[in-house]
């Protein structure tokens, strides 16, 4: 017989023992009374003779099983059993339990996901982001993306480099495919050769963009995204060879891509090839981003020397036209600063999820202290059935065990609670989080999830049974069993344990809600902030872009647009339009050039900073709500005449003329071919990168100007943001008018990005108002949560300290006097805690510096706020139950027990 | 050891090897009669007895042990170490041979 058939057969070897010691007994009985003994005497000398009935059964039974498992079966029946007859005490641990690891689960999920989880390229190891800073070139390089790669870089690193397997750029775009349905705005990126091969995916069906796909003015082809493929040719394998009309330039489908692909951090529908020009390309031109794969062994720090080994190279090998200097890129002190793919696609995202994950660790450990002073208070209520256990003889390590059991019990059954939980947490949590939230697609509980929240529940449940389990299982049982129930007030070692909880808890709860402050502060200074633009609801925003495929002819473009503006200002509602490159925080990548000033010199010629350039149509300002700080905007018929005419933001005004009415009547432009342009307005300063990042120095031309390259006398912007300022905007009824309307002009121009304002300035502060979110939302549990733990601790002492209070009563003590006591008694509970959380909060608050905006880390009216709001909460959680102690007749709570 | 060499001579129920064992010991052996049952399941385990289901001298139903062809050779064994022991602890205490 098998250990575990016996195991199975316990049972019946059970009954077959009882039987047998109850035949035992029966005949000794018999003999006894047979002996001449009473029946009663014969049965007390018989149960006297034999001993521990229970131990020999036990004992016999263990003979045949591993005991310790048999002990765990009986301690967890014994624990579902105890627990089934306290549900309230039952509910509200599990409850807290399982809130705790559902906010965990949810929040571990969601790190897991993005920031745990490999890259789904293969070896993601290898994989690298060609990031690279210039110090000397203010503007173009402030911001997150770096310096980007110019074309010319790209053939210089991909033909001399010796620590690259392969490497490649790529672009992100927008494209209009015309022909299939309606006209569609598809999001494209372009990729040089080199980059499919880095992230090395094979495709779906069909075959890779090749070398001789990327051949300038050769045969046109492209690759379509999976999505693409089912959403626009149902998944049929026919498309392969297909042409379709991208941009009015029909290309040959050669393949797909796998389903979830993306090149780095951008989805996509189409894949189209780059096909640089070689023999047209200058050293300018920093526009894409770069993706390497590093050979077997090679280390960052190598790829960031071959690198600098070979910017000089690139500079000697091209230049940015006859008379200019190729070497004067040296004062931009451009620098690799190569670093794993997998932290490119994260982002900044990062730290803010480790601040989620923080705090939400926190929250788990106030739900086990505050599991651990529920239980505290019941292992104390349950001392008298402990003692009698000891007694009857049980071991403190087998009482231990028990209470262990069942706490390990209660987090494991709450753990899984609270993995259901999760799984509508997680959905929240995505629906929530910044709509950039990298990996967005990947997020799902897998079994490296669900193992951490089974070992978190079972450790938690560890955590707080140890605490009780070893205070109470001390043999004493003497001691206890006498005074158990008879205690006149407690003594101070029993409340020690319960003490530091609470302290604990405070303190956590008021870092927690301390970090939610600042977030609210933060977002209130975001608010605060004037953005550059005004009532952000009320303005409709969409993209069109015009083709050269479409409408070739320069001045046509503009005219377009001009009759479009006319069209959509017709609508009912419309109160003005306007459309200029890009608006505020859209993200689109804008341009930076030099921009000379006319009375300024300029060293050499060629150095000036780069500036931040937008093309403007009349109208958008006032659309806008961006104010004119002085001078005038242009007009239509300047525009058409190609007058020389430019405007400029405020700040850049001060910087180069100190004031913006000394801005006016002064000229700039770009190059020295370019023709003198008079600053005819000045603007106010727009927070184009997002309102936490300082306002950049803008420069706004006209929609078409002179062509100072290619053919044609002009050259006009394409790709435009059109928008318009209506009390309906974002209504479905307005967007089929201004569809309408935009068609009405040009049937084959899609409309794209089509969103309010609003909810690009939304998504702008979404990592704000999503961290402002998840602290709030642990702050408000963290609180709930320490003032629960407080009112027990104040409730039970007070039930306890019943017969003292009635005492005191008794004796003449006046009810106010007894209030204050123990208010006084409860809140050095509070204030120890706060003490002990403004310390650790002064040092934890320093380490979300990078998220807050306009606020110091240690804000006093914060730190005020937040202590005194715990105050106030505390005061409370200690009066209810210090209020109803002395209303107790003192009659009633000395009779009491 | 007691219990086997009891055995050996008759397959006995529980309460007829505890008597058996006061009676063999005169009484000079003062054990809980209920400590012989996990020391009789101790031995089915080790499989030096085995039990039966059958009918006591009083009509009740009663599992009578039996020992089995190991648990003699076990006894032999047992019995004979610890007459060796006995020997030796005989011989030291045996007086004036020195």
């Amino acid at each position: 017989m098998s250990y575990l058939s016996k195991l199975i057969s316990r049972r019946r070897l059970y009954r077959e023992l009882s039987e047998e010691i109850q035949a035992h007994l029966d005949e000794k009985i018999e003999e006894l009374v047979a002996d001449g003994m009473s029946r009663e005497e014969a049965k007390q000398a018989a149960l006297r003779e034999f001993g521990n009935i229970g131990l020999v059964e036990e004992d016999s039974v263990n003979v045949w099983a591993w005991p310790s498992v048999e002990e765990f079966f009986s301690d967890a029946r014994y624990a579902v059993r105890t627990l089934r007859k306290s549900p309230v005490f039952t509910a509200v641990a599990l409850l807290t339990i399982a809130v705790g690891i559902a906010a965990n689960t949810a929040v571990f999920t969601v790190v897991n996901s993005v920031l745990l989880r490999p890259l789904y390229y293969p070896k993601p190891e290898e994989l690298v982001a060609l990031h690279q800073i210039a110090p000397g070139a203010p503007g173009l390089a402030d911001f997150e993306s770096g310096l980007l790669l110019s074309p010319s870089m790209y053939f210089t690193y991909a033909e001399h480099n010796r620590t690259f397997q392969s490497l490649g750029v790529w672009v992100t775009g927008t494209a209009n495919v015309t022909g299939l349905a309606e006209p569609e705005q598809v999001r494209t990126v372009f990729v040089s050769d080199g980059v499919l091969q880095t992230l090395s995916v094979p495709p779906e069906v069909g075959r890779w963009l090749l070398p001789t796909d990327q051949v300038p003015r050769g045969p046109e082809r492209v690759m379509l995204s999976y999505e693409y493929w089912q959403r626009r040719f149902g998944g049929s394998p026919t498309v392969i060879g297909r042409n379709i009309t991208i941009d009015s330039q029909p290309r040959e489908v050669v393949g797909v891509m796998p389903k979830g692909f993306q090149i780095v951090d951008a989805s996509f529908d189409v894949l189209v090839p780059v096909g640089f020009d070689r023999g047209k390309l200058i050293l300018a031109g920093f526009g894409y981003h770069g993706v390497a794969r590093l050979k077997p062994g090679a280390t960052i720090a190598e790829a960031n020397a071959d690198i600098t080994r070979m910017l000089p190279i690139w500079m000697d090998s091209w230049s940015n036209g006859p008379g200019t200097n190729s070497h004067f890129y040296e004062t931009w002190r451009i620098t690799p600063m190569i670093r794993p793919l997998k932290q490119e696609v994260i982002g900044s995202v990062g730290e803010l999820l480790w601040v989620v994950m923080g705090t939400i660790g926190v929250v788990m450990l106030i739900v086990c202290a505050n599991v651990t002073n529920l239980l505290l208070v019941r292992v104390e209520a349950r001392q008298q059935e402990l003692a009698v256990r000891t007694a009857l003889g049980a071991g403190w390590l087998r009482i231990v065990r028990g209470l262990l059991v069942e706490s390990v019990m209660l987090g494991v059954i709450g753990g899984v609670v609270g993995v259901g939980l999760a799984y509508a947490g997680v959905r929240f949590l995505v629906a929530m989080g910044p709509a950039n939230l990298p990996r967005l697609n990947e997020i799902g509980i897998d079994a490296r999830t669900m193992g951490l929240t089974l070992i978190l529940s079972a450790l938690s449940g560890l955590l707080f049974g140890l605490i009780p389990a070893l205070k109470y299982a001390r043999p004493r049982s003497r001691s206890a069993l006498q005074s158990a129930g008879r205690t006149m007030s407690v003594s101070r070692e029993r409340h020690r344990a319960r003490n530091s909880l609470v302290v604990g808890q405070m303190a956590m709860a008021l870092v927690l809600l301390m970090s939610a402050g600042l977030m609210i502060r933060t977002f209130g200074a975001l608010r605060k902030v004037d953005p550059g633009f005004a009532d952000p609801q009320h303005l409709q925003l969409m993209r069109i872009s015009i083709p050269v495929s479409l409408i070739t002819k320069p001045e046509q473009v503009t005219r377009t647009q001009n009759a479009i503006l006319d069209k959509l200002a017709a609508i009912q509602g419309v109160k003005s339009v306007g459309f200029v490159s890009a608006m505020p925080m859209e993200g689109f990548d804008s341009g930076w050039d030099c921009i000379f000033a006319q009375d300024k010199t300029y060293r050499d010629n060629v150095m000036s900073p780069l500036r931040l350039y937008k093309h403007i149509s009349p109208g958008l300002l006032q659309t806008a709500g961006t104010r004119l700080v002085a001078g005038r905007e242009m007009t239509w018929s300047e525009i058409y005449e190609l007058q020389p005419v430019v405007m400029v933001s405020q700040n850049l005004a001060r910087e180069l003329w100190g004031t913006p009415s000394a801005a006016i009547g002064k000229r700039l432009r770009e190059y020295s071919k370019m023709p003198w342009h008079e600053v005819i307005g000045v603007v106010q300063d727009v927070r184009e990168k997002g309102v936490q990042e300082t306002a950049p120095e803008i420069v706004y031309w006209p929609p078409i100007m002179e062509n100072l390259f290619g053919p044609g006398p002009a050259q006009a912007v394409r790709d435009t943001t059109f928008v318009i300022r209506s009390d309906r905007a974002g209504t479905e009824n307005f967007l089929n008018e201004v569809r309408a309307a935009v068609w009405s002009v040009n049937a084959n121009l899609p409309l794209a990005s089509v969103r309010t304002m609003q909810e690009v300035y939304d998504r702008s502060v979404a990592r704000t108002a999503f961290t402002l979110v998840m602290l709030g939302i642990a702050g408000a549990m963290a609180l709930a949560l320490g003032m629960i733990g407080l009112y027990g601790v104040m409730s039970y002492t007070m039930s306890q300290r019943k017969r003292e209070i009635g005492i005191r009563l008794a004796l003449g003590a006046q009810r106010g006097d007894v209030l204050q006591m123990i208010l006084r008694q409860g809140m050095k509970l509070a204030l120890v805690g706060i003490a002990v959380g403004i310390g650790a909060a002064f040092g934890l608050t320093r380490l979300m510096g990078n998220l807050l905006f306009g606020v110091n880390a240690h804000d006093p009216l914060t730190f005020a706020g937040v202590s005194g709001l715990l105050i106030l909460v505390a005061l409370l959680a200690c009066y209810i139950p210090a209020r109803r102690a002395i209303l107790v007749d003192p009659v009633v709570a000395l009779r009491y027990e | 050891m007691m219990i086997l060499r009891t055995l050996k001579r008759q397959p006995l129920h529980g309460y007829a090897l505890a008597q058996h064992i006061k009676r063999a010991s005169d009484d000079l052996l003062q054990i809980e009669e209920g400590s012989l049952y996990p020391a009789l399941q101790r031995l089915l385990k080790q499989e030096l007895v085995k039990a039966e289901w059958g009918t006591s001298s009083t009509n009740r139903r009663v599992r009578i042990y039996k020992v089995t062809a190991a648990g003699a050779k076990h006894l032999q064994r047992e019995v004979s170490s610890f007459e060796r022991m006995l020997e030796g602890i005989t011989r030291v205490l045996a007086p004036g041979e020195s």
